[in-house]
């Protein structure tokens, strides 16, 4: 058995695994574990709240030390809403649903247009793109509070408020902006000799772009991806004008259960937010190979 | 029928005109390379002809029918490029099957045409491979195997061989070589190693700023450069080039004044019409041959620096003027810094240029 053979379940999984200080040294290591403790801290102790009973979850000096529960997890899909009332569906596995639905569709369909855009304004340059493309940008550039009433408004007209389209368009819109200009670098920097290539050697255009340019985007696609999805996940302004009973997402729903009989449930709420924050862990991930060299595009040059 | 021509090929870049007024016809079988300096043009000519780069002006014709305005895709070319260009995410068997795919061929087919250039190129071991998996001069013959893969109506190669080792160079060289004279298509090879265009072409084209300064066999450029550029551009080591002035003309002999020296030289009639003015002397290193005694066609300078070249030595000799003197002795032949040399010219491979710097013929 060879070296290469013996290989962590981690490994394995095709996560990378980091042991030992490397070329840093003890006191550098350390001190960026401390940073990323600071950094982590928060969503550590979302974790650990969430299995905490109400009364441990309240408790002053804070508990590190309890006895977990998964009441809270329970409680997210159904619950009573009074003392004494029979338990009732919450109607929270559909708004993960919706969430995963909503944000998915629109990132994906943002990624399919966006790169067509992208590879256009790289390689069939207009006259005056770069006005284009700051002109794509800048329905960005307002806060999202002083675009909400005309789009409320014209989604009301349209008839789109509360529909899955409606939603879907209106993400997919706010994820264009970035993807285009994301994806435009990333296809500048590809070497154009290996298209002309690929043209004499009888590729059309589609053929040239879906085998050729495409792969070698891989990390762009991803890094993109991963923004995108972390964006749109997370909003809740739009959402919570935009999105009707059947659509609501899991942000809108979770400012919801806020409130009630016995005060703030930080227990549930706590395990809502680990519930929500699974689905970004692990696409982040899978996709963290490419990720690194996405995040990085420009400054390593291959 | 493979063949290309260009004529009056013009490009422009803005204001800048890269390539100017080129005329070059290859024939079927023929192998024509482009040797100059870096910038002259000789990427952008091999660009106009594949169809990458639209034609300013002028007409290229492949095959006997004019390209001007078809895509490359049309044009039924193959080229091989600087930096290979092979498609870093397809594997090596992909890339040369690449070119198969609009031919309608069956998987299976394809898959024989790949195993029959792999076996040519020795790529067998690497075809599963992905390209930045591969050594330099694996990808340059998988570019080549690309390129050859199937039957198009000619080659065109840009600097094949310059990212290759020394030992490499020489073994593509042949092979590629060897490939193309099986394949009887016309082909244009860009360089700029005047060895590598001297041993693969039949012909050779030597441009400067845009323009081709003489187009000819390897013995033509060589032996009878048509200007002074061409002189000192092809032959290793460069070729002398001495100031001089031409005093006088009598029975086809001149009696050339080179700085303190002054020589005579067998020259041609038409000589005669340039008594009295400026004129530049081209002599060979190799065609300078120490003798005893000064002659009227003897240069005559002091050994400055050895360089020993293997077989020959490179000495430079520098003479009363200052001018630096190129000359390559054989090895038995010692010389030491500070000897004087009387220096004989072989008059038949001595060159004169006007002052205008074209042979005087
Ligand atoms: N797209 C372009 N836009 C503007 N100028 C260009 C362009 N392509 C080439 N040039 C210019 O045209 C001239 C000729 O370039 P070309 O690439 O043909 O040179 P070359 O002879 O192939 O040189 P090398 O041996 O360095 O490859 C250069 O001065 C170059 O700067
Ligand atoms: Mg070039």
């Amino acid at each position: 058995m060879s070296a290469t053979d013996k290989k962590s379940l981690a490994e394995r999984l095709g996560l990378k695994v980091y042991s030992g200080v490397g070329n840093a040294g003890w006191g550098r290591t350390l001190f960026a574990a401390v940073i990323s403790f600071i950094y982590f801290f928060p969503v550590f102790w979302i974790i650990l709240t969430a299995f905490k009973t109400h009364n441990d979850a309240l408790a002053i000096p804070p508990k590190f030390i309890f006895s977990p529960t998964f009441e809270n997890f329970v409680a997210v899909f159904s619950r009573a809403y009074s003392a004494g009332a029979a338990a009732q569906d919450t109607g929270f596995a559909l708004y993960f649903f919706n969430s995963v639905f909503i944000a998915g569709t629109s990132v994906l369909l943002a990624l399919a247009i966006g790169t067509l855009a992208a590879f256009g304004f790289s390689r069939y340059p207009l006259r005056g793109n770069d006005t284009y493309l700051f002109i794509i940008l800048t329905t960005r550039m307002l806060p999202a509070i002083v675009v909400i009433i005309p789009i409320f408004l014209m989604f009301r007209v349209a008839g789109l408020s509360g529909t899955y389209i409606g939603v879907i368009l209106l993400y997919t819109a706010f994820n264009l902006p970035f993807t285009i200009w994301m994806m435009k670098s990333f296809f500048d920097e590809l070497s154009p000799d290996v298209e002309d290539a690929a043209r004499i050697d009888g590729s059309s255009d589609r053929r040239v772009f879906f085998k050729i340019c495409l792969p070698q985007v891989k990390a762009g696609l991803a890094a993109t991806a991963v923004f995108g999805l972390i964006l749109t996940w997370n909003e809740f302004l739009f959402a919570l004008l935009l999105t009707g009973v059947d659509t609501r997402t899991v942000p809108v729903a979770m400012a919801q259960t806020i409130g009630g009989d016995i005060g703030v449930r930080w227990g549930l709420l706590a395990a809502i937010e680990t519930l929500f924050l699974i689905p970004v862990i692990v696409v982040t991930f899978m996709l963290q190979n490419h990720l690194l060299r996405g995040v990085t595009f420009g400054t390593i040059k291959r | 029928m493979s063949t290309i021509e260009a004529t009056n090929l013009t490009k422009t870049f803005g204001s800048f005109t890269a390539v100017r007024d080129v005329d070059m016809s290859v024939g079927e079988g023929e192998v024509v390379c482009l040797l100059g300096p870096s910038g002259c043009g000789k990427t952008t000519t091999l660009r106009m002809i594949a169809g990458l780069e639209s034609v300013t002006e002028g007409e290229v014709k492949i095959g006997g029918r004019v390209m001007n305005k078809l895509p490359p895709e049309k044009r039924d070319i193959a080229m091989v490029f600087q930096f290979y260009a092979l498609y870093p995410s397809v594997s090596i068997g992909g890339n040369i099957e690449m070119p198969l795919y609009h031919l309608g061929l069956s998987a299976e087919e394809r898959r024989q045409e790949v195993a029959r250039v792999a076996e040519i190129l020795q790529l067998g071991e690497v075809l599963e491979r992905l390209p930045g998996q591969l050594s330099e001069g694996e990808k340059q013959r998988a570019a080549v195997a690309r390129a050859i893969v199937r039957d198009p109506n000619c080659f065109l190669f840009d600097e094949p061989l310059s990212r290759l080792d020394v030992e490499q160079r020489h073994s593509m060289r042949g092979q590629i070589k060897e490939v193309l004279s099986g394949l009887s298509k016309a082909t244009v090879i860009v360089t700029h190693d005047q060895m590598e265009a001297l041993t693969m072409a039949n012909r050779i084209a030597i441009m400067r700023d845009g323009m081709i300064e003489q187009i000819g066999t390897p013995h033509e450029v060589f032996s009878q450069p048509r200007n002074v550029f061409v002189a000192g551009f092809i032959g290793s080591p460069k070729m002398n080039l001495l100031d001089g002035r031409l005093l006088t003309v009598k029975d086809g002999k001149a009696t050339i004044e080179l700085g303190a020296d002054s020589v005579v030289f067998p020259v041609p009639a038409a000589a005669e019409a340039l008594v009295e003015s400026h004129l530049t002397i081209g002599i060979r290193p190799r065609a300078l041959e120490p003798v005893d005694s000064p002659s009227e066609r003897s240069l005559t300078g002091q050994v400055e620096l050895i360089e020993p070249m293997g077989a020959e030595t490179l000495v430079h000799v520098r003479d009363e003027d200052e001018r630096d003197l190129r000359v390559v002795l054989p090895r038995e032949r010692k010389v030491k810094p500070g000897e004087v040399l009387h220096l004989a010219c072989d008059l038949t491979q001595t060159h004169i240029f006007d002052d205008s710097g074209l042979a005087v013929r």
